[in-house]
């Protein structure tokens, strides 16, 4: 079966681009392969200037460590850390001796400075997806890709999410590769590419 | 069969198996020792049933006796001088009959004082076998003739053993076995003459219950019936309460199992809930989806009961053979009882610990698959918990059947547990404490550990409790014995010596002291019964069942002037030279404990037939491993000076080889020689024995804490390939993420070794200077091990239980979970 279908793009450094289409059309399969975590089965991709293919699940992981961001629709914070040791966690994956500071001041960013202590059980959803934000640009990834990053979230807070989301972009400058449904959140992107049953429209 | 991949089912069959496996293991063991007891004690006998008389026993009794299908077979006892040329021996003739013995062997070998072999029959007619002291005190050898009485006979043999020798300190003579059809040729029986005459039975149970009651009925009065059952019944409940001990121990490992029963029962539910769910929206009632439940788990039952029981015996039979050398007979093959034990076990473990969980299965509300949220209603604290607890106190009585017994053990379980669990849980807090300072996969591992508090602390306690056991026992195996020996002067009496003739004490001291021994004191010692405490005769004492024994035995009296280095008075006063001839009397503490007597209770003695009453002057703490002779009972001079005895010695004494034991024999021929080396060997294997086969029950405990592990494992295995995933996202390489799980593992062996060692030392210390009084000092090899083996297990154990999680690729992971 194929998810992905002949699909050719170039992404720019510093654009912000949105992947958008019904559902089951290939988008975060799409998603997957630009992150590395899931290799075609033919074709070449370059990320951050690397041959992605080229690499082993290893090299793919430290490329991941030192170029790229997540953010999730799930927010996949890890239960047992807390938020400040969450932030830290791609940090030190990358071997910075800065980790601590520079989480606090990530949070701090997100405005969740005085939470720093708190488990993600003991916060909402978005608090939870802002901790997700201040750990996928507390790197200064030179990407950040983003699976429907507002789909658990209600109306409300997802815009404020969103709007943060977009605002540490602008300050950081990060490619950003974001999927969703949402058209308002699409809108803000600078491209859009439209997807349907694993080609590019 | 697919719910088996998902793992459950195989812990919990596995959980099930180790503790069938653990109680019938000990169970066939305690079961086949019991059956080797029972036959060995009638050894004592040599004989099920004995009759004895001072006057011959006529034939009617061994008539009936082959009417109802009972063996029978006659035995003459009495004591003589026996001649070899000019040399003669005072000596107990044992006359036999064909058949002779009814019960146990006699050994015999062509050498005096070497180890025997099982004898084919009795001495035939015309000859005789002495035993090893005979032929010392007479100079004799297998080819010799004896001159016994009118007769003279030819030793074929050296008697080694006799099955029913009688009692140790007991035995004023060597003894010679002999033809009964030889005896009227000896001459040796006139009238007055002082002989025992005995009828020995035997036979299947049965049928020797119904000829005892016949014979009660029928016999003379002069004629004493001894029954084995009362003969052993010391050793009997000695066993009986070591076999008791060791199943105890065994349920060590079954409540362990019982937990990782329950945990694997959860989660089997757990991840059922869904599909029972819309079973339910399907048509399917409640009923039907436990009955299937029940199904399965009953055929897990069987299996586990088979399987269990099979491990069981394997592990009875290397037992046994480890044990090798504390039996001296083959143990009888086990009945089939303990396979009943497993299977109720499996069942029992089944319906406390799994069932209430399998109940939720089927109060699942269908409307489940519309919100996901909903789950069965939550249980009764009393349904999900109760069931768990009668298991365990039932299985705690059947073992025990003993309501004392019963209530020390399962409070001293709660506690311990307690304890345990409370050590765990704050090791665990510190654990937690302590991970900002460690790198990024050491923090992850022990946050982890914190995180999923109660299963860290339960498998800390779980695994400490095997290993701080296992250590513990290794410390008293080894540390202890070697200290107590070490604690004991090089120039340790190492022989003693009863029976001495009163006029040949100076001699005997004169010719030891010539070869070279240091003697010790040299006491008095003179037989004599209790038979009233303060006028209260000893029937009626309210003693507990130790004590009645001990007083209704024959005692050994001595009377001292002086006090006794090793002795020291702990209440009332010595005498002084004012109060010789006084009848005062002086106990041993332990004397004093089993019979509850204080200073100035007055204690009657029955002593060669006179009464001789005494009060209690003084109780004595005695250092019995100075092994000088100490007795518990000694009086004051001047009370029974004249009374007949012998005396008794002991002396540190290195003959040059067995010659020179047998001059001494040969020299004192009534003199009985205990070798202690001999006998503390004796006794240091059996101890070490002993405490192989507790600690081999109790490495079923380690097992079980590792089954334990698994289910934990095994409960999180979702949550950790999702994390593992999660990192991998992260730019965690593969590494990073094993080091994080092998992180938590070492530090949760490490954590569980700790709370062992901890533990182990303190009982250790303990066990030595309370229990033993033996000075304890730290043993860095009870830590090493604990924390070293804890953490190499866990580690271990661990790891290959989530090696496949490591190794999944992030993608499918996240996606399953999005």
């Amino acid at each position: 079966m194929t998810i992905v279908d002949d699909v050719s793009l170039d992404i720019a450094a510093g654009e912000s681009v949105a992947v958008v289409g019904a559902s089951g059309a290939g988008k975060s399969t799409l998603l997957a392969l630009l992150a590395g975590l899931d290799t075609p089965t033919s074709g070449k991709i370059w990320l951050a200037g690397a041959d992605l293919t080229a690499l082993d699940e290893d090299g793919r992981a430290r490329l991941r460590a030192q170029r790229v961001g997540f953010v999730f629709q799930a927010f996949h914070l890890v239960p047992a850390l807390t938020a400040l040791e969450n932030v830290m966690l791609p940090l030190e994956l990358a071997g910075r001796g800065d980790a601590r500071s520079a989480a606090i001041e990530a949070l701090e960013r997100v405005g969740l400075g005085r939470r720093i202590g708190h488990y993600p059980r003991q916060l909402s959803g978005g608090e939870q997806q802002r901790v997700a934000l201040a750990r996928a640009f507390v790197t200064a990834p030179a990407v950040l890709f983003a699976d429907e990053p507002t789909g658990n979230l209600d109306t409300v807070t997802g815009e404020r999410v969103g709007a943060l989301l977009f605002e540490l972009n602008a300050q950081t400058r990060t490619t950003l590769v974001l999927v969703t449904h949402e058209d308002k959140l699409a809108a803000r992107c600078q491209h859009t590419l439209h997807m349907d049953a694993g080609r590019l429209l | 069969m697919r719910e088996w991949r998902s793992g459950e089912l195989g812990v919990l069959l596995l959980a099930l198996t180790i503790a069938v496996a653990s109680l019938t293991g000990v169970g066939f063991l305690v079961n086949r020792i019991g059956a080797a007891v029972d036959l060995q004690a009638t050894e004592v006998l040599a004989a099920d049933v004995r009759l004895g008389s001072p006057q011959p026993i006529s034939q009617v009794p061994l008539d009936e006796a082959a009417r109802r299908g009972v063996r029978a077979t006659r035995s003459t006892r009495l004591l003589s001088v026996v001649f070899q040329g000019d040399q003669s021996q005072l000596t107990n003739i044992h006359a036999v009959s064909p058949g002779y013995p009814l019960r146990g062997h006699v050994l015999v070998a062509n050498a005096p004082f070497v180890k025997g072999e099982v004898a084919a029959g009795i001495p035939p007619s015309g000859e005789v076998w002495p035993d090893s002291r005979l032929l010392a005190a007479t100079g004799g050898k297998v080819g010799s003739m004896l001159a016994i009485g009118a007769a003279t006979f030819r030793v074929s043999h050296v008697l080694i053993s006799l099955p029913d020798q009688g009692g140790t300190f007991a035995d004023l003579a060597p003894s010679l076995l002999m033809n009964m059809q030889d005896l009227p040729a000896t001459q040796l029986i006139q009238p007055g003459s002082r002989v025992s005459y005995s009828v020995l039975f035997a036979g299947d149970r049965g049928r020797i219950d119904d000829f005892k009651s016949w014979l009660l009925l029928n016999k003379k009065p002069a004629e004493r019936l001894r029954d084995i059952r009362d003969a052993s019944p010391q050793i009997k409940s000695a066993t009986e309460r070591a076999g008791r001990f060791l199943s105890l121990a065994s349920l060590v490992s079954v409540l362990l199992c019982a937990i990782a029963v329950a945990m694997s029962a959860r989660r089997y539910v757990h991840r059922r809930l869904d599909v029972v769910a819309l079973m339910k929206t399907l048509g399917a009632t409640s009923g039907f989806t436990l009955s299937v439940s029940l199904l399965q788990l009953l055929a897990i039952a069987c299996v586990a009961a088979i399987a269990g029981s099979g491990v069981g015996f394997l592990a009875q039979e290397w037992l046994l053979r480890a044990l090798r050398g504390l039996f001296n007979t083959e143990l009888p093959p086990a009945n089939l009882l303990p396979l009943v034990l497993g299977f109720m076990t499996a069942i029992a473990l089944l319906v406390g610990f799994a069932l209430p969980s399998l109940l939720q299965l089927a109060r699942v509300p269908a409307m489940r698959v519309l919100r996901r949220d909903v789950g069965p209603a939550p249980m009764l604290v009393l349904l999900a918990f109760g069931p768990a607890v009668a298991v365990i106190a039932f299985l705690i009585w059947w073992v025990v059947r003993d309501a004392k017994l019963f209530l020390d053990f399962s409070s001293g379980l709660a506690g311990f547990v307690t304890l345990l669990a409370g050590a765990g849980w704050l090791l665990v807090h510190l654990a937690g404490r302590l991970r900002g300072s460690v790198g990024v996969a050491w923090r992850y591992g022990v946050a982890n550990l914190s995180r999923r508090r109660a299963e860290s602390v339960l498998q800390i306690v779980a695994f400490g409790t095997g290993i701080m056991v296992l250590l513990l026992l290794s410390i008293v195996r080894n540390h202890v014995q070697d200290s107590w020996r070490h604690s004991l002067p090089e120039d340790l009496p190492n022989y003693f010596f009863i029976n001495i003739p009163p006029t040949e004490r100076e001699a005997f001291v004169d010719f030891l002291k010539a070869r070279g021994a240091q003697t010790s004191r040299v006491l008095p010692m003179i037989r004599g019964r209790l038979t009233a405490i303060n006028d209260r005769p000893i029937e009626g004492a309210q003693s507990a069942g130790d004590g009645e024994n001990f007083a209704a035995r024959e005692q050994n009296l001595t009377w001292e002037s002086e006090l006794g280095a090793d002795n020291s008075v702990v209440e009332g006063r010595w005498w002084t030279r004012a109060d010789f001839g006084k009848p005062l009397v002086s106990l041993a503490t332990e004397f004093q404990d089993s019979l509850h007597v204080r200073v100035g209770d007055r204690l009657t003695f029955d002593i060669a037939g006179e009464s001789v009453t005494a009060t209690v002057g003084s109780i004595r703490k005695v250092k019995w491993d100075s092994f000088q002779p100490n007795f518990f009972i000694v009086f004051a001079p001047g009370v029974i000076d004249n009374t007949a005895g012998t005396y008794m010695t002991s002396a540190y004494f290195r003959p040059a080889g067995a010659s020179s034991l047998a001059q001494l024999a040969r020299r004192f021929p009534s003199v009985s020689i205990f070798d202690i080396d001999d006998l503390l060997a004796r006794v240091r294997s059996v101890v070490d024995k002993a405490v192989l086969a507790v600690q081999s029950v109790f490495v079923f405990t380690v097992f079980a804490g590792l089954t334990v592990l698994l289910a934990a494992v095994q409960s999180s295995r979702d949550e950790r390939r999702f994390e593992s995933a999660m990192l991998r996202t992260l730019g965690a390489s593969r590494s990073v993420v094993l080091q994080g799980v092998l992180a938590e593992f070492t530090v949760l062996g490490l954590l569980s070794g700790l709370l062992a060692s901890v533990g182990a030392s303190i009982a250790g210390y303990f066990v030595a200077t309370r229990v033993l009084e033996l000075p304890y000092g730290f043993d860095p090899s009870v830590w090493a091990w604990g924390l070293m083996g804890g953490a190499l297990l866990v580690v271990l154990s661990g790891w290959l239980a989530t090696r496949s999680v490591v190794n999944q690729p992030p993608l499918t992971t996240l996606r399953a979970n999005a």
